[in-house]
């Protein structure tokens, strides 16, 4: 389709005022890992390479490592994480409440967002209560 | 027309990176000045007028010297870590305003987009603690991790008091709506955000991920040479990121006496201030224990953050 052909490519993206800033973004993470490559590169032209088993031994503070380096431990923040999942979710609520504040859903939003933060600050108050909120 | 844009991209994303390779440098050579005369010492004085190039020296030296790969890490996932902590950094500098027309990308949700790409930043230093294949590290690694999500929570809803008061997600937007009440009325979430973005960066006070008298150096002890560096220029990215943001957030922007031409020199001072102010924690105070940390982000921020949070919708819903 010779009509098609002549409009170039970047032009269904200067259409969209929008999609601009995307552009931009897009490309700086093309930069970054660019930039990532280029540092990589330099170091393979100009660092040394002469691994021996010594140097590539685990570093335990000078004595030979024991085990592998992924040993079994406790995971104490456990809790933590789930209370976070909780959060987070509760997060997402957040911003589009944040923008329709100032509308005639304002008063009425501010209520039912009290309450359902409320419902929230009650569980932490009850895993604060019950010690979970500690070194455990 | 299309090639105007195709360079504008091109030039933003140069401006991008200027900013990106010579802010943190900055940053860190105010650092090395700063606590050195702070504790009495004089810092770098070799490279240069009082060792202004220091640390163009130390990448210098640090590109030059041995990458080792531990025989017991896991190769790929090593390897490939600095850059996963490197990179996002970079991209939320693209979105930070400087001034109303200073903003490589004024995506629409940016104060979304930033928090977003921030947090992209611990998967390196999960990715760093868990493929090292050593004990420390991967001990570091999980502290990290459970440090951002204790911190990233408070961070979250204080920036989201922030976007109700301003009634949008833009940074510029919020910039634009920014008056000096907002230094008392939202005084509780910047301190909560300001808090919460230094124990995100992992810096002392909350630097439990790296506490070099438990852990050695926790997910960075096995790197050595150029990735070392990506780390810490990782490290110094995150301060300026966090700095300009808190600026843009807080303290107006680029509001001040004549903003129209001289707006982004505002930005940077007052982003260059909040940086001194955490340079100023790690001199001042010691490393806070890991329970400590833990619980502090939960019985202290948190609720803070909750508290700004109802202040903000009651004013905004009584005051309009």
């Amino acid at each position: 389709m010779p009509c098609r052909s002549s409009v170039p490519w970047t032009a269904s993206i200067v259409r969209l005022p929008d999609m601009g800033d995307y552009a931009v973004v897009l490309a700086v993470v093309l930069a970054g890992v660019l930039l990532v490559v280029a540092g990589y590169g330099a170091r393979r032209l100009l660092a040394p390479s002469d691994p021996t088993t010594a140097k590539q031994t685990t570093y335990e503070s000078g004595v030979d490592p024991i085990g592998e380096g992924w040993m079994q431990g406790s995971v104490r923040y456990l809790v933590f994480a789930f209370l976070y999942v909780v959060f987070a979710v509760d997060a997402v609520y957040l911003f589009p409440w944040a923008l329709v504040l100032r509308t005639e859903l304002g008063p009425a939003s501010l209520v039912e967002m009290a309450i359902f933060i409320g419902v929230l600050v009650i569980g932490l108050g009850h895993a604060w209560r019950r010690g979970l909120l500690r070194w455990w | 027309m299309d090639l105007a844009f195709a360079l504008e991209i091109v030039l933003k994303t140069a401006a991008v990176m200027a900013a990106f390779l010579s802010l943190p440098l900055l940053v860190g050579q105010t650092e090395h000045k700063v606590m050195a005369h702070m504790q009495g010492r004089l810092g770098p004085m070799e490279a240069g007028f009082h060792g202004i190039g220091q640390l163009v020296a130390d990448g210098i030296k640090f590109v030059q010297k041995e990458d080792i790969t531990p025989a017991g890490a896991d190769r790929h996932v090593f390897r490939l870590a600095p850059a996963v902590a490197l990179v996002p950094y970079l991209v939320a500098l693209a979105v930070i305003p400087l001034s109303a027309s200073w903003v490589a990308a004024d995506v629409p949700a940016s104060l979304l987009f930033v928090l977003a790409v921030t947090s992209v930043g611990v998967i390196g230093t999960l990715m760093a603690g868990w493929g090292s294949g050593n004990k420390y590290s991967l001990i570091g690694g999980l502290r990290a991790g459970a440090q951002l999500v204790s911190y990233e929570l408070p961070i979250v809803l204080a920036a989201a008091s922030v976007a109700m008061a301003a009634g949008t997600l833009s940074l510029t937007g919020i910039v634009g709506a920014w008056s000096p009440w907002w230094l008392l009325w939202q005084l509780p979430g910047a301190f909560v955000f300001l808090t919460a973005a230094v124990a995100e960066l992992q810096r002392t006070p909350f630097d439990a991920p790296i506490a070099d008298a438990e852990i050695v150096f926790g997910p960075l002890t096995e790197y050595s040479g150029l990735r070392f560096a990506f780390f810490l220029l990782s490290e110094y990215a995150g301060i300026v990121v966090m700095s300009l943001l808190f600026a843009v957030l807080y303290l107006g922007g680029w509001g001040g006496p004549w903003s129209d031409t001289l707006g982004p020199v505002w930005t940077l001072l007052k982003g260059l201030a909040v940086a001194v102010l955490i340079i100023w924690l790690r001199v001042a105070w010691p490393r806070v224990r890991e329970d400590q940390l833990q619980r502090f982000a939960w019985t202290v921020l948190l609720p803070l953050a909750l508290g700004q949070l109802a202040l903000t919708g009651a004013g905004v819903v009584i005051w309009g």
